[in-house]
C-alpha cells in the first residue's frame, strides 16, 4: 500500500512529498525530517518571506501615493480639501483609495471577487437558458438559430477560452511541425537549404506573427461567419510556438543512433518502416521535449496575442482591466498574473508526464 | 564447387586528398561452408572495416565480395551480424526486438509460427526468462545474447560477430565463448569471428587469422586450430599445444605491432613552458 503512494507520487513528480509520508510510517525519523525540513519547509518559509516582502513594499508605495495625492489635492483645492481627502483615504473608502501596486491582502481579496462574480454570472447565464429553453425549441423547429447568452464572461469563461485558444494552437504547431521536422531531418539537403528559413523565423515576435496571420485571414475569411479573432489568435500562437518541434524532430531525427540505423540497413526495412519502427520510437524524447517548449511558449505568447487581437481570454482580461482602472483592477491583474503562471506550470508538468509515459528512456 | 565466402583482393580507404587513409589493402580470403574462423588483431587495423565490407554496410573501393559464388552488394538478412555495442532497440524488449528481425525477413510466416520461432533462438541463448523484459534491465552480457538471438534467428547464411565479447567483464565473456561454440555447433552455421583476444580466437576457431595492423592492412599468415570439439576452456589451457599456438599467434602479432610503432613514429616538439609567478599586487592610489 505505501509503496503504492510512493510510487504515483514519484510518477506524478510529487516525490517530494516522499519523505512526508516515510516520516508518517515512521521510517528513519531523523534523516525525513531533516529532508522534510528542507524540500517542504524551506520552501514554504521562502514563499512566506516573499510575501512579506511584497507587503512591504506595497505599504511603500502606498504610503508614496498617498502623500502625493493629499499634496496634489493641497496645491489644487486648499488645505481643507486635502484634509479631507486624507481623511477620506484612511478611513479606507475605495472612491479615494490610492491606485498603487496591490498588497497580497487585496490581491487575495481581488481572486475573491473575481469568484464571486463567477458564481454571479453562471447563476445569470443559467436563469438565462431556463428562461429562453421555450424560444429556442420553437426556433430550432423554426430552423432558426437559437438565441445565446451574449453577457460578460467571468473570469473563469476567460481562462477556459485561453486554454481552448492555447490547444488548438498548440494542436496546429504539433501537426505542422512534426511532420516537417521528419522531413527535414530525414534529407540534409532540405535541412541545409530551410536552414535560413528556420533562423530568420523563429526568432520573429509573437506580435508580428499575429499582424502577418491577420493580413492573410482578413482576406481568406473576409465572408466567412466565423469568430475570426479566435482563428487569427489560434493560428498565431502555432506559428509562433512551433518552432521548438521543429528543430527538435529534426535534430531527433537526423541524429538517430548509428547502430540503429545498422540493424535497420541489416536487416533491409523498407523507407516506411524504417521511419516508423526505427528513426521515430528513437526521436520520440527529442520531439517530446520540443513539444514541451511550444506548449510553454504557446501559454506564454498567448497572452500577448490575445491582449492585441481583441480575442476573448486572458490576455484581453488583463488587457480590460488595466484600461479599465477601477480600484481593485491592479490586484486582478495580479491574480491573472498568478493564473497564468500557474496554468503554465501545470501544464508543463502535464506534457512531462506524457513524455515520460511515451518515451523508453524513463522505463529503466 | 566455389568457396562459400570469398573475398578478392578487397581494399578499402577513406578520405580524400592529403588525409586518405587506406585502412584495407588487398584482402584475400576464402572460408568452407561450416567453418569457424577468427579474425584477431590490434585496435584501429581495421577489423570492423573488414566486417563492415561483409556485412555490405560499406562498399570496397577494390576487389570484390563472392557469397556463394554471388557478389555482395548492398546489407542483407543473409548475413547475420552482431555489433560490438549490441545494437538492441532499446523501446523493444527483448522478444520484440528478435521479432521485429523476423517478421522482416520472413514476412509470410504466420503469428503463432512467428512467436514459436522467436521463441526457440530465445532459448537458444537461454534468455527466455527475460523474453519480456527491456533491454536496459538486461546486463551487457544478456544484451550480447539477444543481438546473437536476433541474428540467428534471421536464419543467415553465415554469421558475422564484431568484437561481441570486447565489452562485457572476463567471467562473463568465459561463459559466454563456450555459449557461443555451443551455438556454432547446433546451428551448424558459418561463422567470422572478429577478436582482439588470442586465446578467445584459439579458443573457438577453426582457423585463426591475424589482421596485419593498418594502414593498408592485409591478413597475415593462417594459423589452423586443431583441437577436439566441443572444446572446453580447462583441458584448452592444460594442452601444450595450446600455449605452443597462442605464443606462435602472440610472438607474430608482435612482431607486426614493432613494425608499426616503428612506422609511425612521430616526433612530438613539447613547448618550453616556465612557470609565471603571480605578480605582486600594487595598491592602487
Amino acid at each position: 500500500m505505501g509503496r503504492k503512494i510512493l510510487n504515483s507520487f514519484h510518477w506524478l513528480g510529487f516525490s517530494f512529498l516522499e519523505p512526508l509520508v516515510r516520516l508518517i510510517r515512521g521510517e528513519e525519523p531523523k534523516k525525513n525530517g531533516l529532508i522534510i525540513f528542507r524540500k517542504v519547509i524551506v520552501p514554504i518559509a521562502s514563499v512566506l518571506l516573499f510575501l512579506g516582502v511584497c507587503n512591504y513594499f506595497a505599504h511603500y508605495l502606498y504610503a508614496v501615493e498617498r502623500e502625493r495625492k493629499i499634496e496634489k489635492t493641497l496645491a489644487t483645492q486648499g488645505e481643507e480639501a486635502a484634509l479631507a481627502m486624507q481623511e477620506c483615504i484612511d478611513s479606507g473608502d475605495l472612491s479615494c483609495k490610492p491606485n498603487s501596486l496591490p498588497s497580497p491582502g487585496d490581491v487575495w481579496n481581488g481572486a475573491v471577487t473575481l469568484i464571486e462574480d463567477h458564481k454571479t454570472i453562471s447563476a445569470d447565464k443559467e436563469a438565462f437558458r431556463e428562461k429562453t429553453a421555450g424560444i429556442n425549441a420553437k426556433r430550432k423547429a423554426q430552423g432558426k438559430e437559437p438565441i445565446t447568452y451574449t453577457g460578460r464572461p467571468s473570469f473563469v469563461d476567460q481562462i477556459m477560452t485561453s486554454l481552448e485558444t492555447v490547444f488548438a494552437g498548440f494542436l496546429l504547431a504539433a501537426l505542422l511541425a512534426i511532420p516537417a521536422g521528419i522531413v527535414l531531418g530525414l534529407s540534409e539537403t532540405l535541412r541545409t537549404a530551410l536552414n535560413w528559413v528556420i533562423q530568420i523565423f523563429k526568432p520573429v515576435s509573437p506580435v508580428v506573427w499575429l499582424l502577418l496571420v491577420s493580413m492573410v485571414v482578413k482576406t481568406i475569411l473576409a465572408s466567412a461567419d466565423m469568430d475570426k479573432s479566435f482563428v487569427i489568435s489560434f493560428i498565431s500562437v502555432g506559428l509562433c510556438s512551433m518552432w521548438a518541434t521543429l528543430v527538435n524532430t529534426a535534430m531527433g531525427v537526423s541524429s538517430v543512433d548509428k547502430d540503429y540505423l545498422n540493424v535497420s540497413k541489416v536487416l533491409r526495412l523498407g523507407v516506411f518502416s524504417n521511419v516508423f519502427k526505427v528513426i521515430l520510437p528513437s526521436s520520440i524524447p527529442l520531439i517530446f521535449t520540443g513539444l514541451r517548449i511550444t506548449l510553454s511558449v504557446a501559454w506564454m505568447v498567448l497572452i500577448a496575442i490575445e491582449l492585441l487581437a481583441q480575442s476573448p481570454g486572458l490576455g484581453s482580461f488583463v488587457w480590460e482591466e488595466f484600461q479599465n482602472g477601477a480600484n481593485d483592477s491592479n490586484a486582478k491583474i495580479i491574480v491573472a498574473m498568478f493564473v497564468i503562471g500557474g496554468i503554465g506550470f501545470a501544464l508543463d508538468r502535464m506534457m512531462m508526464l506524457v513524455q515520460k509515459a511515451v518515451s523508453y528512456e524513463s522505463r529503466a | 564447387m566455389a568457396a562459400f565466402l570469398e573475398i578478392r583482393n578487397v581494399s578499402k580507404s577513406f578520405g580524400t586528398g592529403s588525409s586518405r587513409v587506406e585502412v584495407l589493402k588487398n584482402i584475400n580470403l576464402t572460408i568452407e561452408e561450416g567453418e569457424f574462423i577468427a579474425i584477431v588483431g590490434f585496435t584501429g587495423s581495421g577489423k570492423t572495416t573488414l566486417i563492415s565490407l561483409i556485412a555490405g554496410l560499406i562498399e570496397p573501393d577494390e576487389g570484390e565480395i563472392l557469397l556463394k559464388g554471388k557478389r555482395i552488394s548492398g546489407p542483407g538478412p543473409d548475413r547475420g551480424v552482431v555489433f560490438q555495442n549490441y545494437s538492441l532497440l532499446p523501446w523493444l524488449s527483448v522478444a520484440g526486438n528478435v521479432n521485429m528481425a523476423v517478421k522482416q525477413v520472413f514476412p509470410k510466416m504466420k503469428s503463432k509460427e512467428r512467436k514459436e520461432h522467436v521463441a526457440r533462438y530465445i532459448e537458444m541463448v537461454n534468455l527466455t526468462s527475460a523474453l519480456h523484459k527491456m533491454p536496459s534491465e538486461l546486463s551487457g552480457g544478456m544484451r550480447q545474447r539477444v543481438s546473437v538471438a536476433r541474428a540467428l534467428a534471421m536464419d543467415p547464411e553465415i554469421l558475422l560477430l564484431d568484437e561481441p565479447l570486447s565489452a562485457l567483464d572476463a567471467l562473463t565473456r568465459g561463459s559466454l565463448q563456450i555459449e557461443i561454440e555451443r551455438i556454432w555447433r547446433e546451428s551448424k552455421k558459418t561463422v567470422m569471428l572478429i577478436t582482439n583476444d588470442v586465446d578467445e580466437g584459439i579458443l573457438l576457431a577453426d582457423r585463426v587469422i591475424p589482421l596485419k595492423p593498418g594502414p593498408r592492412a592485409t591478413l597475415g599468415t593462417i594459423f589452423p586450430i586443431n583441437f577436439k570439439r566441443p572444446r572446453d576452456k580447462a583441458t584448452i589451457n592444460a594442452d601444450e599445444n595450446f600455449k605452443k599456438e597462442r605464443n606462435a599467434i602472440n610472438s607474430y602479432l608482435m612482431e607486426l605491432g614493432k613494425f608499426r610503432s616503428a612506422s609511425n613514429k612521430k616526433v612530438y616538439h613539447l613547448p618550453q613552458i616556465e612557470p609565471q609567478l603571480p605578480r605582486q599586487k600594487k595598491a592602487i592610489v
